[in-house]
């Protein structure tokens, strides 16, 4: 019993906050309008929560800057003018996806720098084979028989 | 074992050093890291405001906010910039805000000292707004109240309080997103207005 209503209460939280926002009441009537304001929405940031996208976002400010997106969408706006619009106010850091730029390079080119130096260890691990070890000297064979008797 | 293996690729030394010299500065990173949010000098949810640096946004005269009897907009508050040519801050709050009675003290000693403030209630019911200021006095030389919060979303405010330091000319010269402290009124806010005096 307890463990279904656990169940239960872990189901309703991911649902209760894709209730919150699918509110009717907020969407566009024209559902090409709208999938392009979701579309707007994802990719940018919560400042209150700043890991989730204002479409995703419970919070108050998100709830504003959802309705402030859907109005520039339903006035004509470009993707690109409701982004700088959002970026002259809450700086690059409100886009989720952070623009190529030379703050970013390093940030960019993190994944093909990471791919380079495993390449690097990769090639020298596999340079040299570590040659066999050399045959036992005379001197050595006598050595291990003793040490084997004992 | 006393003799190392004969050296390939990479040593057994590298093999082990470089994985503890990164994990070393690794972790004395994330000390200062811890360290400086410690001592209050980094806060990892702050946002720059890209306004600093800006002249501030043009917003229609909002109303006012009780006690006040009339509000403002930026063409106020650019004339009363120019008129006494000394820096304005502008603090967004709400009767609401935990942390926005934490930085009240700091408020009035502020304006105590002489120092224009000017107020925006940030979404807040006028009565409540007026209540926390006739509890704890007011500070602010004009008070104005965003209803909906639009003209605070101009400014890039995401939260309250917030506090802008505004020179002269209407530039931005400072931004602090949460309650002032003591320590930051007096070694970042005071510093800049008297640099901007």
């Amino acid at each position: 019993m307890i463990r279904a209503l656990v169940l239960l209460i872990f189901l309703a939280v991911p649902l209760a906050a894709a209730f919150a926002i699918s509110d009717p009441a907020e969407m566009l009537p024209d559902p090409k309008a709208e999938a392009r304001a979701e579309a707007i929405g994802r990719q940018l940031r919560c400042l209150v929560c700043q890991n989730e996208s204002i479409e995703d976002s419970g919070a108050d400010l998100a709830r504003d800057l959802r309705h402030i997106v859907r109005q520039h969408v339903a006035a004509g706006e470009t993707n690109k003018e409701i982004i700088a619009w959002m970026v002259a106010r809450y700086g690059d850091f409100v886009r989720l996806r952070p623009p190529f730029e030379p703050l970013t390079w390093l940030l960019w080119a993190s994944p093909a720098l990471a791919l380079v130096a495993g390449a690097v260890i990769v090639a020298f691990a596999l340079r040299e084979k570590r040659p066999p070890p050399a045959p036992l000297s005379a001197a050595e064979q006598r050595k291990l028989k003793d040490v084997l008797k004992s | 074992m006393s003799a190392a293996p004969p050296a390939r690729g990479l040593s057994r030394r590298a093999l082990l050093g470089i994985p503890l010299a990164a994990a070393a500065a690794a972790g004395a990173g994330f000390y200062a890291l811890l360290r400086r949010m410690e001592a209050g000098h980094y806060d990892p949810h702050a946002v720059d405001n890209p306004l600093v640096g800006q002249a501030i946004p043009d917003f229609a005269p909002l109303p006012a906010q009780d006690p006040a009897s009339i509000g403002f907009g930026s063409a106020d508050l650019r004339a009363a910039l120019h008129a006494t040519g000394r820096p304005i801050l502008v603090n967004f709050f709400a009767s609401w805000c935990v942390p926005c009675r934490i930085e009240h003290p700091q408020l009035m000693a502020m304006t105590g000292a002489g120092i224009a403030i000017w107020g925006i209630a940030y979404k807040d019911q006028a009565a409540d707004a007026a209540k926390l200021l006739g509890e704890e006095g007011n500070p602010y030389a004009r008070l104005a109240r965003d209803e909906n919060g639009r003209v605070s979303i101009d400014w890039g405010l995401y939260g309250v309080p917030e506090t802008f330091l505004i020179d002269r000319a209407g530039i931005i010269r400072g931004h602090w997103a949460g309650p002032l402290a003591p320590e930051t009124v007096r070694d970042e806010v005071s510093p800049l207005l008297r640099k901007y005096a």
